[in-house]
């Protein structure tokens, strides 16, 4: 498995991982609840990481 | 008739006037009207991909999930981004294999892979027991939006009939066209709708998103985040799972991705769409705000949290722009799945009893079956009973029950052979139909086991005894297929 590959694991990590320890209300952060934050937090940062998944592929250097 | 309706009535009309004019210069064979000619551009593939995410699931059953359960309703974006990063891979190569074997629906798909007919007639009886129940949920949703928004000058009953019988006209007229212009304008207004009502909602009843967080703190403590049975952790990482697995293999986003041009498009979708899920954040702070506000909704209705606030809060004007929304976003995904459903009835049901129909004689058939199929769900819809999100988890549990053997295709996994993939798929879905007849949960299956084991979605469940059940027979059954294994994916020669 390539690099970009690997890269796609993240994303499983921080949200079904992250429901085990995140799973709580306090502390507050930006007014929200850590849960909600954290799912946020999850959101962006899989649409960071698909991107550079898609930059990484070389299927995408298109001719 | 008050502005309200008279807001939604318009909103209809329009829909089904955009409808006709969408089909105006494209000859109307059946390759078009179920998979619009293949050669929708990236920007389109990703309005009507878009479109499919945002169903009454997203207007009212999210918002409905989140008023009734709390924390748990964030699992919707939970699973679609995970969802998103699925397809990066697996859509292009569901687009590939469909390309080069010209498949049109998903039952075909699986009876070239495996080379068996009989694999296509399950996978159609799956694809349509699963299709039945989210019809009836952008029924049940529709009906909910016309009659509360109509301020009660329509009846539930009514509203449902006409709503369907708007969705079969305009699904009868064009097909796939039709849907993508005016997911176009769906979008656009569920958008604006969502965001206004996520923003506003708290703001005038809290004082603002933070502070009504706080409030339900307060109130509810610990209802923001998993309770610690019930939708605990467990059932959170199980439901996400299996949604995430599934999402793909519902059979109009499966036939959604034959509309690319080409596989491009996939990726860059995986790309961008998990920004897009961060929309039903609003749905849900609408949800969120009801919570304080609308007294004690349980059950299904729940699915009326957000609906009984905005009527609360707003003019019957406004009220009406947002059952417009919700209308639309109801009828288009609505119209996708009936476009689905009966090009499956004419070319995976009938056409295999009837093999020498023509072209137009099938394109006959599937505009029957749309009717029998509106038929069929307005039934089931007027019979009443679950909730929007149960109704949809439900659906899930039988599709996703066609990932192993997809995967094990597109793997070219030479380990599992069609007795095993048809066995399997056999057992799960019966296990979860099983589980919804009998009300089965794990908690009756193993009643000594730990809690947590008590929250585990039976789905998965059911798809555990799938796997297994694939490789087994695979095994047994394996000389009897040893020089006719599942064709490659790619041109490349077999071995």
């Amino acid at each position: 498995m390539k690099l970009h590959h690997w890269l796609a694991v993240i994303p499983f990590l921080l949200f079904l991982g992250g429901s085990l320890f995140a799973a709580r209300v306090q502390p507050f952060v930006l007014g929200l609840p850590l849960f909600v934050a954290w799912t946020i937090g999850c959101v962006i940062a899989t649409a960071a990481v698909m991107w550079l998944v898609f930059r990484l592929d070389p299927a995408n250097r298109a001719p | 008739m008050n502005p309200a309706l008279a807001i939604i009535a318009s909103t209809l009309v329009g829909v089904l006037l955009l409808g006709l004019h969408a089909r105006q210069g494209v000859r109307m064979n059946l390759e078009q009207w179920s998979v619009g000619g293949r050669a929708f551009s990236c920007r389109l593939v990703f309005v009507l991909m878009a479109g499919e995410l945002y169903t009454t699931f997203t207007f009212l059953g999210a918002s409905g999930f989140a008023y009734g359960h709390g924390g748990p309703a964030f699992y919707v974006m939970a699973y679609s981004c995970l969802a998103f990063v699925l397809s990066y891979w697996l859509l292009p190569a569901i687009w590939r294999f469909a390309r080069q074997h010209g498949v049109l629906t998903q039952p075909e798909f699986f009876a070239k892979a495996y080379d068996s007919p009989l694999m296509g007639l399950l996978v159609c009886a799956v694809a349509l027991l699963a299709l039945l129940p989210y019809l009836v949920l952008q029924f049940k949703g529709l009906g909910i939006i016309v009659e509360l928004t109509s301020y009660g000058s329509l009846t539930s009953s009514s509203a449902i009939w006409i709503g369907a019988l708007a969705m079969t006209a305009y699904v009868l007229l064009s097909g796939m066209h039709g849907s993508a212009s005016t997911a176009v304008l769906k979008d656009v207004l569920i958008l604006a709708v969502c965001v206004f009502l996520g923003l506003y909602l708290p703001h005038h009843y809290d004082g603002g998103v933070a502070a009504m967080f706080r409030h339900i703190e307060q109130h509810r403590p610990g209802f923001l985040a998993l309770p610690a049975t019930g939708k605990s952790g467990a059932w959170f990482v199980s439901t996400v799972a299996l949604s995430a697995l599934g999402m793909y293999l519902w059979p109009h986003a499966f036939t959604a991705t034959f509309t690319a041009g080409n596989e491009r498009s996939f990726r860059r979708n995986a790309m961008v769409m998990p920004l897009y899920a961060l929309v039903m954040l609003f749905s849900m702070f609408a949800g969120l705000a009801a919570v304080l506000q609308v007294p004690a909704l349980t059950g299904d209705q729940i699915d009326l949290a957000l609906l009984r606030l905005a009527i609360q809060t707003f003019d019957p004007w406004i009220v009406g722009v947002i059952g417009a929304a919700g209308m639309l976003t109801a009828i288009v995904p609505g119209s996708i799945m009936l476009v689905s459903a009966s090009t499956l009835v004419a070319r995976d049901l009938y056409r295999p009893c009837r093999p020498a129909s023509s072209d137009a004689h099938l394109s006959m058939v599937s505009r029957g079956a749309t009717v029998l199929l509106m038929l069929a769900a307005v039934a089931w819809t007027l019979a009443g009973g679950a909730s929007i999100v149960s109704l949809l988890l439900m659906g899930f549990g039988f599709v996703t029950q066609l990932a192993p053997a997809l995967l094990a295709v597109l793997a070219r996994d030479r380990r599992v052979n069609r007795y095993g993939a048809f066995a399997g798929i056999l057992v799960g879905v019966t296990f979860v139909a099983g589980s919804v007849v009998s009300g089965l949960t794990m908690r009756r299956l193993l009643p000594a086991a730990p809690e947590w084991v008590h929250d585990v979605n039976p789905g998965i469940v059911g798809l555990a005894l799938n796997v297994l059940t694939t490789f087994i027979v695979s095994l047994l059954t394996r000389d009897r297929l040893r020089a006719r294994m599942p064709p490659r994916v790619s041109p490349e020669p077999l071995r």
